[in-house]
């Protein structure tokens, strides 16, 4: 592959240091990220999307966490950038934006000071350019009089306004990359659909790559172009978004899939659930890590651990057999319809 | 606001209401004749009764109470009947040194503790945390009084830095002021200090781990602005909270202090009040300093909404 | 791997077996408490303190060649030696045995304070948080407490009382029970709304249940930690009391006594003034080490709540 990406994560390990010994919460991550892309990073809570959202931002505590691996952002590796240049990259040119954003605003500032303090720290502009400049970030939000709004305090305003001035603020600088943690999991459908409406559009503005985590595969379906799914610290399926609903190939992927309600299917019918419960990270599972609740594991799932493998145009799994499943489920489904 | 200030005042009547009845029939109960203790022990009885009749102690003593109750709503005290004068004049007379010695002290222990409080967070779960730590134990666990008497031992007796005891105005410059007020404020600061630090260290600990931390830091905010712009002001309220609170052993520590170091504050003139059975001034300066201290405590109340826009909202 | 956590129920009930099974699990909660317990630094160390204070208390008098009233005018104001091993006082009596016989009153006193204002502040917090009119009344009177200096307010109690150990206990406890008073009631005032508590009432449990059985243990955690620092506050306020001349009455000892008579000679005598005051120090600090990791053991929501003087 020549290009280089935007974003480009080599077998991050990310480890903390507890007192009751170390947990690996990300192991052998890979992924990348181009311009103008929105990848999908997909999984159960405790997977360690957000956990690798944070390692590219370098937001765990460094007394406590170890990273191993490459995070190339530009050809940079971000890992073994000093505290002071990540400063600069931090909400310049990687930003953020988090689930929740009630608590993931100051509640003692108002929202312009929280703005302008990141085009401030950013750029050289007078002040009051940054406060033209939030006021109009605000408005491309889509939020009604901005330059009112900027003198509120977040208690006064709704969720869904939050979460837009979370956007705004994220992208006040003009970053080159999103990543937004379940930026709509605590809001209404309907603000759910609009918050993904205005970050597409600022993605496609701004020309930025965007890491969308999410454990909504609706909200995958809506926004990404590929999709990474993560189980237990590793990316066990990648795939252009559309060959994940309809070619999966893990057998983990294939169990979220049918755990979706569908409008046209059988009402009585009981969802799909997958069996079991996800290990703790204390207590990872040798080989296969999702080996334990897989119908299809044998011998060499439980005690071999296979890589993540790359199929055809981009799509890659971590299974032993997900060419046998393949022809299994064929088989199932013929005598299914039959 | 003006509404909600004019009730807390309202709310504060009935409190003091029975602080007077409490501080009125305690000090009545105190064995002994005022008369008596004032005309020493040669006096004749009938001395005594003309002057108990003088100074209206032959009254029951519930009409004792009803005219200085309204004594205190026209503002009048009463007279301290062994210094002869007003005790509001009194008060005024003995409140420097106490009010020197108060303010310094809290000045001392929020320079002092504020700053190692935020830094243990900072550092939580390292050496300089653990020291920071186990000194303020140390410094909790210290009587002011009994601190003051060390200092003076170290300071005043031995290195001989610092007068070890006495006072000066602060009329007399404020060098020839401080030199004795020194030692008294850092003995009465330090265990203040000590609360404040493990305070600002737990309450900056619980808003480090906020959400909004994070999110100050993805926007590239230095470590700096974050702890000192976004932690700090959240972690302040609940300082606020204990600045008002502990002034209560401010004043107590202040008491037993003045006693240590022989300043002529407050503290000395309700104990020597106490030994001469000077009711009025007793009286007096006890309800003066409870409405301090509910004054206080309001002033901080209101503070709430300068720090907390949240609270500000609430209250319109 | 077994990844379900398979919950596996006896078909029958074995009810004999029952009660046997829950008080093996009462045990091995208990267990579980004292590991907790002993694994706890603070605990531990505030723990061993107070136990070398009390051993103290109980060995120092007996193992004191002198009296703590003794006066031997002679060799007044000696510093330590081998005969006397924290020097003489002013009246030349054994400074050891007066410190030794301080411990018991100063502990006595700290002790009878924390037990007293626990008893009466757990009824009045108790009672306050389920009758309103009681409520307005014990709170209005425990605001007027709170706001008097707690020194001034022991003063004056004592100088009615009249200076006698047994006043200081009391006038320690007056001054301290509000601040046990508002723990209890805040607490049973959570209990008060919780779910349960309006089921049983509606199931026509009677007041006096809800309170005592209901109640009473979730306020104790809170309580027993509050009054841990009280019992610290009480030891302080007696040696302040005894040193500003209205406490403990001479010539009985007591460290703040000691402390009042050590100030007039401090310029001689140093020994009078650091070996109560260590004393002191150290029951206080070892109080609060101790209050400390109970509260990490017990409460450990309250992480908030620091000891106030």
């Amino acid at each position: 592959m020549v290009g280089e990406h935007l974003l480009e994560v080599k077998n991050l390990k990310t480890t903390f240091l507890t007192e009751m010994g170390s947990v690996v919460a990300v192991d052998g991550m890979s992924l990348h990220v181009d311009y103008g892309e929105t990848l999908g990073l997909v999984g159960e809570s405790g997977c360690g999307k957000s956990v690798t959202a944070e390692s590219i931002m370098r937001l765990l505590d460094e007394r406590t966490t170890k990273y191993e691996g490459e995070i190339l952002f530009k050809g940079q590796d971000l890992l073994s950038l000093p505290e002071k240049k990540m400063v600069d990259i931090r909400g310049n040119e990687i930003a953020m934006i988090f689930q929740d954003a009630m608590t993931s605003l100051n509640p003692v500032y108002t929202i312009g000071n929280q703005i302008v303090e990141t085009i401030l720290t950013h750029q050289k502009v007078s002040k009051k350019e940054a406060y033209e400049k939030a006021i109009e970030m605000l408005r491309l939000t889509g939020i009604p009089s901005p330059e009112k709004r900027i003198l509120e305090y977040p208690h006064e305003i709704s969720g869904g306004m939050r979460q837009r001035v979370m956007i705004a603020m994220a992208l006040s600088c003009k970053p080159s990359l999103l990543i937004a943690d379940e930026p709509t999991t605590a809001l209404d459908v309907t603000i759910q659909a609009q918050i993904l409406d205005v970050i597409n559009e600022l993605k496609k503005e701004l020309n930025m790559g965007v890491i969308m985590i999410t454990h909504d595969l609706g909200v995958v379906a809506e926004v990404c172009t590929r999709v990474a799914v993560m189980y237990l610290g590793q990316v066990i399926e990648e795939a252009p978004v559309d060959n994940i609903f309809t070619n999966s190939l893990h057998p983990y992927t294939k169990g979220l899939l049918k755990s979706i309600p569908k409008i046209e299917g059988d009402r009585n019918k009981k969802l799909y659930t997958i069996e079991g419960i996800v290990p703790s990270l204390h207590n990872i599972p040798k080989g296969c890590r999702f080996a334990p609740r897989c119908s299809f594991a044998d011998e060499q799932c439980r005690t071999q651990s296979p890589v993540l493998k790359e199929t055809d145009g981009g799509h890659k799994v971590r299974c032993w057999h997900y060419e046998k499943i393949g022809q299994m489920e064929e088989k199932i489904d013929v005598t299914a319809t039959s | 606001m003006k509404a909600y200030i004019l009730k807390r005042f309202i709310s504060m009547i009935p409190v003091l209401l029975i602080v007077a009845t409490i501080v009125f029939f305690l000090i009545h109960l105190i064995p002994g004749d005022p008369a008596a203790v004032i005309l020493g022990p040669e006096a004749t009885p009938e001395e005594v009764e003309k002057l108990r009749e003088e100074l209206g102690l032959n009254l029951p003593l519930y009409s004792q109470f009803f005219y200085w109750l309204i004594g205190i709503f026209q503002g009048d005290l009463g007279d301290s009947i062994y210094m002869n004068k007003p005790v509001l004049q009194a008060f005024v007379e003995h409140i420097g040194p106490t009010l020197s010695l108060a303010l310094l002290a809290q000045a001392i222990s929020i320079i002092i503790a504020i700053p190692i409080g935020v830094l243990a967070a900072k550092k939580q779960g390292t050496f300089v945390d653990h020291l920071f730590m186990l000194i303020a134990m140390f410094g909790m666990s210290l009587p002011s009084f009994l601190f003051g008497l060390l200092l003076m031992l170290v300071f005043g007796v031995h290195l001989q830095w610092l007068p070890a005891a006495g006072y000066q105005p602060l009329g007399a410059g404020i060098w020839e002021h401080l030199k004795y007020m020194i030692l008294p404020a850092f003995a009465l600061g330090m265990i203040q200090a000590a609360v404040i630090a493990r305070m600002t260290r737990s309450s900056m600990l619980d808003i480090l781990s906020m959400n909004y931390i994070k999110a100050a830091k993805a926007k590239g905010l230095k470590e700096r602005v974050v702890i000192y712009k976004h932690a700090f002001r959240n972690a302040f309220i609940p300082i606020l909270t204990i600045l008002g609170e502990t002034f209560g052993s401010l004043i107590t520590g202040a008491v037993v202090t003045e006693t240590v170091f022989n300043l002529p504050g407050i503290g000395q003139l309700v104990v020597n009040s106490i030994v001469r059975r000077d009711y009025a001034v007793i009286q007096g300066t006890i309800l003066i300093m409870a409405t301090t201290y509910l004054v206080l405590n309001l002033i901080i109340d209101l503070l709430y909404g300068v720090v907390d826009p949240r609270v500000r909202l609430n209250r319109k | 791997m077994e990844m379900k956590p398979s919950i596996q129920m006896e078909p029958k009930i074995d009810y004999d077996n029952f009660t046997s099974i829950r008080n093996q699990l009462k045990k091995e909660q208990r267990s579980l408490f004292i590991k907790r317990f002993l694994s706890n630094r603070s605990v531990v160390i505030g723990g061993s303190i107070l136990l070398v204070l009390i051993i103290f208390a109980i060995v120092g008098p007996m193992v004191s060649k002198y009296t703590p009233l003794e006066i031997d005018p002679v060799n007044r104001l000696q510093g330590p030696s081998a005969e006397h091993w924290f020097g003489t006082d002013n009246f030349g009596r054994d400074l050891f045995s007066r410190v030794a016989h301080g411990a018991q009153v100063s502990l006595g006193v700290g002790l009878s304070v924390a037990f007293l204002t626990a008893v009466i502040g757990l009824f009045v917090g108790l009672y306050a948080a389920y009758y309103s009119i009681l409520d307005h009344i014990f709170m209005r009177i425990c605001d007027a407490l709170m706001a008097f200096p707690d020194i001034l307010l022991a003063v004056a109690i004592m100088a009615v009382l009249g200076p006698r150990p047994v006043n200081v206990i009391i006038a320690v406890t007056i001054v301290k029970i509000p601040v046990v008073a508002r723990i209890v009631r805040s607490s049973a005032l959570v209990v008060k709304e919780q779910t349960y508590v309006e089921a049983m009432k509606t199931l026509g449990a009677s007041s006096w249940r809800i309170i005592w059985f209901h109640t009473v243990p979730n306020a104790l955690s809170p309580m027993i930690v509050q009054v841990t620092y009280i019992f610290a506050i009480a030891i302080i306020l007696e040696a302040s009391l005894s040193f500003l001349g209205v406490g403990i009455p001479a010539p009985n000892p007591s460290w703040g006594n000691i402390l009042y008579d050590g100030k007039t000679v401090i310029y001689s005598a140093w020994w009078m003034t650091v070996f109560p005051g260590l004393f002191i120090i150290l029951a206080v600090l070892g109080l609060n080490i101790f209050g400390d990791g109970l509260r990490d053991l017990l409460d450990p929501k309250s992480h908030k709540a620091i000891n106030k003087q």
